[in-house]
């Protein structure tokens, strides 16, 4: 961890205290200070936590990556080190372009329905109309459900045969739709569900964000004269766009993980048509009766690295945002 | 000058962290379970039958057992699809269970990480169980433990459906008569046959006695009899005599459907047989014919009891004890009878249909039936399952044909 090393640098620069500006470096070193000491005890319990729940797992996953599992030289411990192989076996797969594609649609498109949603939502919520605060409290009850318990409702009702989303569209006219069960759907019916259990974690975040703009801005906007789309493209958006940037980076990070809501709904089935990298890394790992640990590590790996860059993304983002 | 950099690599670092702990958190199931205790005179027992809480007979059961060889027991249920993992983990950290009962099928993988002990070393006799049950713990000659109960698959019927529909169950000796009672269900309004072809194990497991039955063997999935198993489904899909939430249904969903007494046929296994006492309608069990008629082979399930290798080889004497006790005549009788389960032994067999005529399809079936490790394949069969219920999805859904889907998943295996 980069950032428990530099306590001892900033020492330097002008403390609160100043007791000890002039002695040299070495001398200091031998004998902290005890308001050193107490720094390190301070950051000494989450670093430890980091490096045991964060760093030690991450590591253990790329070794996982990195070397030929077989269930014997699992439990043995005496895996041979084989580079990146079980990548190249990943990258070989035919499985990986229908699941990188997948993953990509199914981001992509959870991100940009949940947002909009999301947006109209807050923005309708936050006119403070009788009922308002009852109903956005409702609004987040998706949420608040156990995914399983989501999860499974949404594979009743998408039941091809006794689902009542058929049932409904049986009713207008419109013939029976094998939502789970044609590879046709399967990927928009899990993109569904996703895009209504998001919807308030992002209508929560814009709404609060939008209480932080100034009602004096709308009433000064509306004095010259502009109508509300003018007041939403002009005031609301562009200074939303901190909260949304972060509301866009959660997601997307909740998102290319979502490995429940498949898993329950679909299995990443039939034939694949939604398996994302999150359910055929489970599937490689855990989803048979011989796991292949290296290649499924290997999956999750790649899904670390694009959260990875996208955070980097967002951190540049951000600076580019807030000059120093 | 350099703080605000210093401050941004903090930001950088501390993001890295947040956004990796957060997509690692589905890859890392690093769960750690202590299973052998410190003290010599406690015996730790794994099994998957969550279902039974610590009042239930099976605990108790296992605690006189226990009793009987002077020690305490601690007993920890898991759920069977992660009891594999579990395992593994705890092999890995030298804190195997002294005693592990294990779905049939997951006993070569672990025989094959070298979990288990054979019953050279751990001297527990299984000389009274079904050889055909028995071969499923074997591998390259060894044996890894003994059945303690055993089911299979059949066909349930619906009396009062096939009587509206004026079928015959006499009738349906294969694959065509029973395709014509599913017709003659279809016209009668009714709806013909649910099952299981869920893209996981339980898939697999419901396509093998049609696969067998066709007379396809596992080693060569594309074979024309391979296909013409395939196909069977595949028709009776598009025809309509199955509901196209088969290739959703787990084994579960599937019987559910079948309860809401609408079905004609189900395809499931001994474990429903308390169920289909409640379901409400007068039911039958019919062996699954093969293409041509007689009966086809069904996968056998249940568990098997094995001894995971210990560090201190002397627990290996009182293990037998438990072992011994556990598969003794008169336990497996009240162990099968609460898990709803035939019993691996002549002995008891011959007890159990004395007892409860209506278990005699199901001890005829679990003689045929035939385990998926079984003929030296142990661990090939999990690749080659893996292949199957994808090759049944791919064909069922429409994605592929069932000629193109089996080729796809033979060359898949290779």
């Amino acid at each position: 961890m980069s950032h428990t090393t530099q306590v001892p640098h900033r020492r330097p620069a002008p403390g609160p205290s100043g007791a000890v500006p002039a002695e040299p470096p070495r001398a200091r070193r031998r004998r902290p200070t005890s308001q050193q000491l107490a720094a390190w005890a301070f950051l000494a319990p989450v670093a430890l936590y980091l490096a045991l729940f964060y760093a030690y797992p991450l590591y253990r996953n790329v070794d996982l990556s990195l070397r030929d599992y077989t269930v014997r030289s699992f439990v043995q411990g005496d895996a041979p080190f084989t580079g990146l192989e079980n990548y190249r076996k990943v990258f070989d797969d035919p499985a990986f372009g229908p699941a990188l594609t997948h993953t990509i649609v199914f981001t992509a498109v959870c991100l940009v329905f949940q947002y909009a949603i999301g947006l109209a939502l807050a923005v309708f919520f936050n006119q403070h109309f009788r009922l308002s605060a009852t109903l956005r409290a409702l609004f987040l009850v998706p949420w608040l459900l156990p995914l399983i318990v989501s999860a499974s409702t949404w594979s009743w009702m998408l039941n091809s045969d006794s689902g009542i989303v058929n049932a409904l569209l049986g009713a207008v006219g419109i013939g029976p739709v094998n939502w789970l069960t044609s590879p046709d759907w399967s990927l928009t019916s899990v993109i569904i569900a996703n895009i209504w259990i998001g919807v308030p974690f992002n209508l929560v975040l814009l709404y609060s964000g939008l209480q932080s703009i100034p009602a004096s801005l709308y009433e000064a906007s509306a004095l010259d004269g502009a109508g509300p789309w003018r007041r939403f493209w002009s005031i609301t958006f562009p200074l939303l766009r901190p909260v949304s940037a972060i509301t866009l980076l959660l997601g997307l990070v909740y998102t290319l993980k979502v490995f429940d809501i498949i898993w329950i709904m679909t299995k990443g089935g039939p034939a694949d048509s939604s398996t994302t990298f999150a359910t055929w890394s489970y599937r490689l790992g855990f989803g048979n009766l011989l796991p292949a640990f290296g290649p499924g590590a290997a999956v999750g790996n790649l899904l670390v690295v694009a959260a990875l860059v996208f955070g980097l993304v967002y951190l540049r983002v951000q600076r580019k945002q807030a000059p120093a | 000058m350099t703080r605000p950099a210093r401050r941004r690599l903090t930001a950088t670092a501390l993001t890295v962290v947040a956004l990796t702990a957060g997509a690692t958190a589905c890859s890392s199931g690093d769960g750690t379970t202590t299973a052998t205790a410190e003290d010599s005179g406690t015996y730790t027992v794994w099994d998957p039958y969550p279902q039974f809480a610590k009042d239930s007979d099976w605990a108790k059961l296992l605690d006189d057992c226990g009793g009987k060889a002077g020690v305490t027991i601690k007993r920890t249920a898991f759920d069977t699809s992660d009891l594999t993992n579990k395992a593994l983990l705890a092999a890995q950290q030298d804190n195997s269970p002294d005693v592990l009962i294990l779905d049939n099928p997951v006993v070569s993988t672990l025989a094959e990480a070298g979990v288990l002990t054979t019953t050279d070393e751990n001297k527990v006799d299984t000389s009274k169980a079904d050889p055909n049950l028995l071969a499923a713990g074997q591998a390259d000659g060894r044996t890894y433990g003994t059945p303690i109960g055993a089911n299979t698959l059949a066909l349930y019927y619906n009396k009062d459906v096939l009587k509206a529909a004026g079928v015959d169950v006499a009738s349906i000796k294969d694959w065509a008569s029973l395709t014509a009672a599913l017709e003659k269900v279809k016209k009668a309004g009714k709806k013909g046959i649910t099952f299981s072809a869920i893209g996981t194990e339980e898939g697999s497991f419901q396509f093998l006695p049609w696969f067998w039955g066709s007379g396809a063997q596992l080693t060569d999935l594309d074979s024309a009899q391979g296909v013409s198993a395939l196909s069977l489904w595949n028709d009776w899909l598009k025809k309509g005599y199955a509901p196209n939430s088969v290739i959703n249904n787990t084994q579960t969903t599937s019987w559910q459907e079948f309860a809401s007494g609408d079905y004609a046929f189900a395809e499931n296994g001994t474990w429903q047989l308390a169920n289909a006492e409640k379901a409400g309608f007068d039911y039958g069990v019919l062996p699954i014919p093969a293409s041509d008629g007689g009966n086809a082979a069904a996968p056998t399930g249940g568990e098997f009891v094995t001894v995971p290798v210990q560090g201190d080889t002397g627990r290996y004497a009182t293990t037998r004890k438990l072992v011994s006790c556990l598969t003794s005549t008169e336990n497996l009788y009240a162990t099968d009878t609460t898990l709803s389960y035939v019993a691996p032994t002549a002995e008891v067999q011959d007890k159990q249909v004395a007892e409860n005529a209506g278990l005699k399809p199901w001890v005829e079936a679990v003689k045929a039936a035939k385990g998926r490790t079984s003929d030296d394949l142990g661990t090939t069969y999990p690749k080659i399952s893996e292949q199957m219920w994808k090759a049944v999805q791919s064909a069922l859904s429409g994605a592929e044909s069932p000629e193109d889907a089996l080729a796809k998943a033979q060359s898949a295996v290779k």
